[in-house]
């Protein structure tokens, strides 16, 4: 066995080391060495054999064939095998070891120990890797040493107690006495260590809150102390004197004031004082006035603090000082909730910094100006964030993205800036957006119909310059299908005139289809708009016609499909062709569609009534699809999946309330669960005249807060004579509990002629059995 | 609290490493790698936060940090700590070390590590800030150090003559003095315990 080295030349041989592989041989015979000097009974070197596994395992190497040994070490007599035994403990030992609990009699002998610093070890090993059982089990230890008469201990015992709280948060009440006493000590480690064990204790408890609340005077003398005392050299940091326990003083007096107005009156002087005295020409002063500013903030204070308080945080932002702008917009994102208006003065600034070299800045400074974003500055703003987009770092992108569309669906002052907004997006960073990005801006387009002519336009001129960005790619495809005859007709107002052949337009999505740039999905959409084309354009059927043919041999089974479905349509269903083909209607028109009932209520009951806004229902899972994509037409996949959402239709024994009654058609409401913020209804159909009713269909409209999901109907046709009826059930999610109401439309056809009426259902019956 | 506190060279290379919160050891060796990557991208003006790193913690943690000659010393922190006061918190730690190790440079934290993680257990125990007076702290980690010598007895002997002579002041010796059995006078050795 060759003798060990100290671990100095172990240090050294390992870094003479010239490869990888040369270092990890030396250490393997070290830690082979070490191995066996561990096995060996009684050594004099065990210390400096853990010190070098320790060295070992920072640099990565395995080293948990040392837990046992740091066990056997603690145990010993002398100090400094302790101290490398603990040192071992807190870095290879946790909870989940079963070594660590070996250790808790050691820990316990010696925190009674006649040697301060064996009773620091102990504590100190505990508060770092201290399991719940370990805790539980020396937590009456630790609180005897909070009493002790020795300052060093004091601080750590506080420390450890904090360990303790975090841990077993049970066991907060029996520190809260000897926290409390605490307060009173001279000596500053033992201040802050109190300090930090009562913040986590009031953080812990509402009671010991309310306990502590009568300590802020203490707190409050101490911090005058503090800033009014004179040059104490020992706490001198920078000019302000001890600035570490002001600002945990600080920390703790926010947590006491908030929502206390007495808490909050007794430290007003103080904040004031603090406000004004402190110099913040060096970063320990700005550390004390950022903690004093999000105090005062956040406390009752009077207005004319908080004026004080903004101002300050005003000032940081001009401060050349890139740290300390970076705090300053760390506090004002805090606030920017409550005192909108005072960060919105600051705005300018704020846009400034999206310039800013440093990536945290402008990491800050995107989530500071997305939260300013309102009605009034929507469009400067929005410049500005688009600007940033241009070129910001990767990381920040998608939330960037995200951000954008968030404030664009809030605040957007027309739908053209809307769309123009979207379409600046995805050109400049279209891998970057979510995913349901393309059906949201689909179907915002679908309903902006006096732009349709301007949006297929740009989108075009879009799509020939660029067709790596896919999410564009798909939109552009769905609208030239879409919208293909307005394109080919040339004159639209707001743009340039340009005129499209369309050769070029088929060219363009031929592109698209053989690209390597275009994902699957993106191919989808582009052969869907060419077949779309083949009746909204005069010349070229022939062309697409052998488009479509080619694909319905392409690897890819979704494209093949498609294409082969297409070919049925030219060959055997050429009849059809135009009727499945023609546009998509837009949302909220009368026409009988049972499938899209779940999502089809924008625009529903007209603008006129006030109290009641058209809620679009909550799009419902799967089933219902990305709606507007191409193949709903041919593909009879999107309607089916909704039937098994049926649900279940009630016995007879449940009230019902009659709410609509004409011409032998009665619709009745009838309550089938309730919750505190969800209700159940089902509407029931019957007819009693004696023709059928056909193109039966129902459309509700709810208040604003609540939302509304209308499962598909049982069916829409009611026989004569009440032999059937037509269920509907409906879900309304009512949140923020306001009252309920719904407005039904009511529609179908009698003895050919349409009727439609609507009723407004005030009140809901309540259930009989829950 | 403080989730971890890594120091480590210009090349990446860990000096010390002490992380409150467990985590496996590759896990900690790929905080250090990623650690690393993010603040070496950084500029020499730049403000001292950075946010993002994705294994320690996630989205309430910050990294601050500090680059001295050769070493950045990186705190990783959550949000109940407060940013600058961390910074200073640095700032002491590192004139700890100079007073420690007088005139500290690379290559003490290199070979003595184990100091190191002394010294920082006076200053933060737990992951939370213990004591911020440079002498209080030096005062105590001297104290402990006595007190580790004065047991180490006869087995230290060798150790501490060696310390001992490094130490000393002595005047240039010349090199080849070996000449045979001719005794040659030394100067006088300080006696030591």
């Amino acid at each position: 066995m060759s003798p060990s080295v100290r671990l100095q030349e172990m240090i050294r041989v390992i870094r003479s080391a010239r490869t990888q592989g040369e270092e990890r041989g030396v250490i393997q015979r070290e830690c082979a060495a070490i191995r066996a000097q561990f096995r060996q009974a009684d050594n004099g070197g065990r210390s400096h054999n853990l010190a070098k596994l320790l060295y070992v395992h920072m640099l990565g190497y395995p080293a948990h064939f040392g837990q046992m040994e740091c066990v056997r070490l603690i145990a010993s007599p002398r100090y400094s095998e302790k101290r490398v035994g603990y040192l071992g403990a807190m870095m290879l030992l946790d909870e989940k070891q079963d070594a660590s609990l070996l250790i808790t009699n050691s820990i316990k002998n010696d925190l009674s120990h006649s040697s301060q610093y064996v009773q620091s070890l102990a504590l100190c090993t505990l508060a770092c890797m201290g399991s719940a059982e370990m805790c539980r089990d020396l937590a009456p230890e630790i609180e005897r040493l909070l009493r002790a008469s020795n300052s060093y201990i004091k601080k750590k015992a506080a420390l450890c107690a904090v360990h303790i709280v975090r841990k077993v948060p049970e066991l907060g009440e029996l520190f809260t006495p000897s926290a409390r006493s605490l307060l009173s000590e001279k000596n500053h480690g033992v201040l802050h260590g109190a300090v930090v064990l009562i913040t986590e204790l009031c953080q812990r408890s509402p009671d010991t809150l309310a306990q502590f609340r009568k300590a802020v005077p203490e707190l409050v003398q101490v911090m005058k102390g503090l800033v009014m005392s004179g040059y104490s050299p020992e706490h001198n940091v920078a000019g302000i004197s001890d600035p570490f326990l002001q600002v945990r003083i600080l920390r703790l007096l926010r947590i006491l004031g908030r929502n206390d107005d007495v808490a909050s009156d007794a430290m007003n002087d103080l904040l004031a004082q603090v406000a004004t005295n402190t110099d913040s020409s060096k970063t320990a002063g700005s550390a004390v006035l950022y903690e004093t500013v999000l105090t005062v903030m956040d406390i009752k204070s009077e207005s004319g603090l908080r004026v004080l308080a903004v101002n300050i945080l005003g000032r940081f932002l001009l401060n050349n000082d890139r740290n300390i702008r970076y705090i300053s917009m760390t506090s004002l994102q805090k606030i920017v909730q409550t005192d909108h208006n005072a960060v919105q003065r600051h705005r300018g600034t704020i846009v400034d910094c999206l310039k800013d070299q440093d990536a945290s800045v402008k990491r800050r400074a995107l989530e500071l100006s997305l939260a300013l974003v309102s009605a009034v500055n929507i469009r400067s703003l929005m410049k500005e964030l688009l600007l940033f987009l241009s070129c910001c770092p990767p990381e920040l992108r998608s939330h960037t993205t995200s951000g954008i569309f968030n404030a664009a669906e809030r605040y957007a002052p027309s739908q053209r800036w809307h769309i123009d907004t979207i379409l600046h997006v995805l050109t400049t960073a279209g891998g970057d957006v979510r995913d349901e990005t393309v059906p949201n801006l689909i179907q915002l387009i679908t309903t902006a119909t006096e732009l349709h002519c301007y949006t297929v336009h740009k989108l075009y001129r879009a799509l020939v310059t660029d067709i790596s960005q896919q999410s564009l790619v798909q939109v552009a495809c769905w609208c030239i299908g879409e919208y293909g005859d307005l394109l080919l007709g040339g004159e639209c107002e707001e743009t340039e005139p340009v005129q499209v052949t369309e050769d070029d337009v088929l060219d363009a999505l031929e592109t698209v289809l053989q690209s390597h740039m275009s994902a699957p999905a993106t191919r989808g959409f582009a052969l869907t708009a060419t077949m779309k084309l083949s009746t909204r354009i005069t010349h070229n059927v022939d062309r697409i016609r052998s488009i479509v043919s080619i694909y319905g041999s392409c690897i890819d089974v979704e494209l093949q499909q498609r294409a082969v479905e297409y070919n049925a349509l030219f060959k055997k269903y050429d009849h059809m062709r135009a009727a499945v083909l023609e546009r998509m209607p837009e949302e909220g028109t009368e026409t009988p569609q049972p499938a899209d009932q779940v999502c089809d209520l924008l625009d529903l009951l007209g603008g006129s009534d006030e109290p009641l806004q058209p809620r679009p229902a909550a799009p419902g899972p799967a089933p219902a699809g990305p709606a507007p994509a191409g193949p709903a037409p041919v593909s009879s996949s999107t309607g089916g999946d909704l039937l098994d959402l049926l649900g279940d239709l009630d016995p007879p024994t449940a009230p019902c309330v009659k709410v609509y009654e004409k011409n032998g058609v009665t619709l009745t409401l009838q309550c089938d669960s309730q919750t505190d913020t969800s209700i159940t209804v089902s509407l029931i159909g019957s007819n009693s005249s004696h023709c059928d009713i056909t193109n039966f269909t129902l459309q509700a409209a709810v208040p604003k807060s609540v939302q509304l999901q209308m499962k598909a109907p049982s069916g829409d046709v009611i026989p004569a004579d009440g032999l059937g009826q037509v269920t509907q059930t409906v879900l309304l999610n009512n949140p923020n509990k306001v009252s309920l109401r719904m407005r039904v439309r009511v529609s179908y056809s009698a003895q050919g002629s349409t009727f439609q009426d609507t009723v407004q259902i005030d009140s809901f019956p309540p259930v009989t059995c829950e | 609290m403080i989730k971890a506190i890594l120091i480590f060279n210009n090349h990446g290379k860990p000096r010390m490493s002490k992380f409150y919160e467990h985590y496996s050891e590759d896990t900690e060796q790929q905080i250090i790698r990623e650690t690393f990557h993010l603040v070496s991208k950084r500029d020499e003006n730049v403000c001292n936060f950075l946010e993002g790193g994705m294994l320690i913690g996630g989205s309430d943690n910050k990294l601050i940090y500090r680059h001295y000659a050769t070493l950045y010393f990186v705190f990783c922190v959550d949000s109940s700590e407060s940013e600058l006061g961390i910074l200073d918190l640095i700032q002491v730690f590192v004139e700890t070390l100079d007073k420690c190790f007088e005139n500290v440079c690379e290559l003490d934290l290199i070979f003595h590590v184990d100091k190191v993680h002394n010294i920082l257990a006076e200053m933060v125990m737990g992951g939370m800030v213990l004591e911020t007076n440079m002498n209080e702290i030096i005062m105590q980690v001297d104290a402990q150090n006595k007190m580790e010598k004065s047991e180490a007895g006869i087995a230290g002997a060798p150790a501490r003559a060696v310390s001992a002579v490094k130490n000393m002041n002595l005047p240039e010796i010349p090199r080849n003095i070996n000449i045979g059995d001719i005794s040659i006078k030394v100067p006088n050795l300080p006696s030591f315990k």
